[in-house]
């Protein structure tokens, strides 16, 4: 199969991105347990996140100015600009070590771990894994994340 | 929850999803999130070609969390959660969400569930997993 993957794209492989710290706020906690009709009282009331709170946790907020047609920002999610423009959330692996809990400063790491293509139903597709440690002020282990982005 | 009380086979309990614009937007914004697909229909089905506003993909990963979470209360904690989106699901479209013991390891007090967000004709659209411990009942589960 010809590949859309170069050399060029394949060295971002191992690549890591300058570590984002993010203070976890109530507010956030409480706003986003109502957006995802959450039940359990304890992510209603903010004293704990709910385990895909995480989900653009740090994402680095761009201003608008910099943002694409379809909204994303420009070369989002660290990593090389690939031929396919369309890109969607593929999933996630989770490995959580405590819970999120509101004023936790908490550092995450990105790095991307795979690139690789499949041949989909309606055309070529590019997965990108990257791995997402987080820490907390201690420099302790609060999660580990897999995530993969498909781009068609 | 009790460990001895589990047995595989055993289901989680299934919750109905109908995401409507305003969840959606909250969602979205809760995330920090601003592809046109969640909230611009005529660019969705004109530009990206899908049939309608796309649900988020990782808002069907929380509905797989929670029906963990809402199922264990505060009889445990969560170790590990996988789910990858496999179908687009749109609009419009109610889904359930819900779930399966797959694997009870006493010894470890650990039990692993196997989830799925399903679309009305009954496809698959998000699955997952999960892994969750039990909190030590005290002082032996049986004894009582």
């Amino acid at each position: 199969m010809s590949s859309l993957l170069t050399d060029e794209h394949k060295a971002w492989i191992g690549r890591e991105s300058p570590p984002v710290t993010v203070e976890v706020s109530r507010r956030d906690i409480v706003r986003y347990a109502i957006a995802t009709e959450q039940v359990q009282q304890r992510f209603l009331d903010g004293d704990e996140a709910p385990p895909m709170f995480i989900f653009n946790l740090f994402g680095i907020p761009r201003p608008i100015a910099e943002l694409r047609a379809d909204g994303l920002p420009r070369g989002s999610g660290a990593g090389p600009r690939l031929p396919l423009a369309r890109v969607m959330a593929g999933g996630t692996e989770l490995i959580l070590h405590r819970p999120i809990r509101p004023g936790d400063v908490l550092t995450g790491t990105t790095r991307i771990v795979d690139m690789y293509e499949k041949q989909g139903g309606q055309g070529p597709l590019i997965f990108t894994v990257r791995e997402l440690r987080v820490t907390d002020a201690e420099g302790a282990a609060v999660l580990e994340e897999l995530q993969t982005s498909i781009a068609r | 929850m009790r460990i001895a009380d589990l047995n595989v086979g055993d289901t989680l309990p299934e919750r109905s999803h109908t995401p409507g614009n305003v969840s959606l937007f909250l969602y979205n914004a809760a995330v920090w999130n601003a592809h046109r697909i969640h909230y611009d229909e005529r660019y969705t089905r004109e530009v990206e070609k899908h049939p309608g506003i796309v649900i988020d993909g990782p808002l069907q990963g929380d509905w797989l969390a929670q029906c963990v979470t809402n199922w264990l209360g505060d009889s445990g904690t969560l170790l590990r959660f996988q789910y990858s989106n496999r179908r687009a699901t749109y609009l419009g479209e109610t889904l359930a969400s819900g779930g399966r013991v797959t694997a009870v390891d006493a010894d470890r007090n650990e039990v692993q569930v196997e989830l799925w967000v399903k679309n009305a004709a009954g496809e698959i659209t998000s699955p997952g997993t999960a892994t969750v411990r039990l909190h030590a009942a005290s002082p032996r589960a049986d004894a009582d």
